[in-house]
């Protein structure tokens, strides 16, 4: 049992060493990573107890830059792309989040929903600038100024998601640690107190919504230069509703579970599509509904669970916030 | 007593058919402990509303220290120097009682650094020994929802008395707890205040503690003052005893 202490590092490196014995699974845990990001995002506004349902905007958002960048700049650099899409994101997350941290719970989350189905409309009408639903092609941008060739890029653009991942995994994991993270759980339990502690807590829920943008941000930037394609269906609130449904799987409120959920997300997903096409999505619902009625505290619960059971300090230590 | 720090003048609030404020005029000054008594919907805790920003008087003005506050939101009024304790207290519940503290030490200091661990701040130290004044040095990694509610009132209080301020107003700090339990808890409060030299106020039921431990009392009744004095004076009045108390 001592072993399942090291389920996460082991998971880390079989993850980073699939592509090398399998080279075509790096799209899709490529595609899984990138949804880990958007996910991520809405992980930082759950731990707040909003829900958004509409954080596919920021991904498709960053991803169309993406796709204008190369358009414009035929051969720009993968980081500037990725830049690009952050401060993207970012922006129109800071001008909707003055809006949208003024409201609570269900009026947050269709708040969300309603202004990224008003991106999706713009996308899907303004045809003449945005490809309209046949959307817009992304050609391989170069990465650290070099050429690559599809397989050396997917490979770079692969391991560099990976490294983001982490990164932002890190940094997230630092930030809800931190005081202003302190104060965002704060809004869930108690805003009465955090308003005469001297807190605004619009403030720090804006300051969230920023962070969760520029996450979700990153996360379509990467889509969109794996994909070679930019489509609306990118901010439709399916999407929305589907980094919502990874959050839950992976471990609501978890900076980890985000990317666990995403790479079980993603896996399923592909092999249900694989050998039953028909009815791939009744599989997921399955899955679904076995980990809300057996593991309602998603992977990372399963995964703490088998932990506490393991003799020794690290079932006894606090958890991982 | 030296200097007025705070000055309620002329205040006014209705909520309907009833008048919780019907030109109240109070001063608050430096160092002292003032008891507000009264009996229920006399208006006492909506005194506390207004002066922490939580209800805005259709009439009449608070001032602190040199600024007018009046209608200012909590938040900057908190910051200009006036905390609160409530009377179901207002914590974090799924936090520990030191995270408490340093969540409002770090809203004092404004220490936003999203790299640095609440855990790690420097204000720690001072919150342990907050925390020991308190009587709760051997709580501070207590879950709050795990603390009986007298423990939780302190740690309210404790929460407060982060913020490092000039004035507490406290909702009856001592209500819903023993009769051994409220002496307690006023015995380690008013030692707390002593120590940091902050003015209080206290909305209390109980007369045994506003002998105790009040330096003045103010008499509320149906939205106006009925009388201000020492507890002895003001207690020995039988208007107030009959109206107010009830004997």
């Amino acid at each position: 049992m001592r072993l399942v202490r090291y389920v996460p590092a082991v998971l880390v490196l079989v993850v980073a060493g699939l592509p090398l014995a399998v080279p075509w699974l790096k799209i899709v845990l490529t595609v899984a990573l990138a949804k880990g990001l958007a996910v991520l995002g809405v992980v930082v506004l759950l731990r707040a107890g909003q829900v958004s349902f509409g954080h596919a905007m920021f991904f498709a958002a960053s991803a169309y830059s993406a796709a204008f960048l190369m358009q414009g700049f035929a051969g720009a650099d993968l980081v500037v792309l990725l830049l690009a899409g952050m401060v993207c994101s970012g922006t129109i997350g800071a001008v909707i989040g003055l809006f949208v941290v003024r409201y609570r719970y269900i009026f947050f989350g269709m708040l969300n929903l309603a202004f990224s189905m008003v991106l999706y409309a713009l996308l899907e009408k303004m045809f003449h600038i945005t490809g309209g639903s046949d959307g817009m092609a992304v050609g391989r941008p170069t990465y650290l100024g070099l050429e690559l060739g599809r397989t050396s890029f997917e490979t770079a653009l692969f391991y560099t998601s990976l490294g983001l991942a982490g990164a932002a995994c890190w940094f997230v994991h630092r930030f809800l640690r931190s005081p202003l993270g302190e104060a965002l759980s704060a809004i869930r339990t108690n805003e009465t107190r955090l308003e005469y502690l001297g807190i605004s807590a619009r403030w720090i829920l804006l300051i969230a919504y920023v962070l969760s943008a520029v996450l979700a941000g990153l996360g379509g930037s990467i889509i969109a230069v794996n994909q070679g394609v930019v489509t609306p269906d990118l901010g439709y609130w399916i999407r929305s509703g589907e980094f919502v449904f990874i959050a839950i799987l992976g471990g609501a409120g978890h900076v980890l579970g985000a990317f666990a959920g995403a790479l079980v997300y993603e896996l399923v997903r592909f092999y249900a599509a694989a050998m039953a096409a028909d009815v791939w999505q009744m599989i997921l619902g399955f899955v679904l509904l076995g980990i809300i009625l057996f593991a309602s505290r998603g992977i990372v619960g399963l995964y703490r669970d088998l932990a506490a059971l393991t003799p020794g300090p690290r079932g006894h230590r606090e958890p991982l916030r | 007593m030296s200097g007025t720090l705070l000055e309620a003048s002329n205040l006014h609030i209705s909520f309907g058919g009833v008048t919780a404020a019907d030109g109240i005029d109070l001063e608050v000054f430096n160092g002292e402990r003032l008891a507000i008594i009264g009996p229920n919907g006399a208006g006492k805790t909506t005194f506390l509303n207004i002066c922490t920003g939580y209800l805005s008087p259709s009439a009449g003005s608070v001032r602190f220290g040199e600024r007018d506050i009046t209608a200012m939101a909590p938040r900057a009024i908190t910051r200009m120097g006036i905390a609160r304790a409530f009377q179901t207290p207002q914590l974090f519940h799924d936090q520990r009682v030191i995270d408490n503290l340093l969540l409002a030490a770090a809203a004092r200091q404004r220490t936003w650094n999203p790299f640095r661990p609440l855990q790690d701040l420097p204000e720690r130290d001072e919150m342990l020994d907050l925390l020991e004044l308190c009587g709760l040095a051997e709580l501070s990694t207590q879950m709050i929802n795990e603390l009986p509610e007298g423990n939780r009132k302190l740690v309210d209080i404790a929460v407060a008395l982060a913020l490092r301020p000039q004035l507490l107003l406290m909702d009856e700090p001592t209500s819903g707890v023993s009769t051994l339990e409220k002496f307690r808890i006023m015995d380690l409060l008013v030692e707390a205040l002593a120590v940091q030299g902050v003015t209080s106020v206290f909305v209390e039921h109980d007369m045994e503690v506003v002998k105790r431990y009040a330096d003045r009392v103010a008499v509320w009744s149906a939205g106006r003052i009925q009388s201000v004095g020492p507890p002895d004076q003001v207690l020995a009045d039988p208007s107030v005893m009959r109206d107010v108390i009830g004997i």
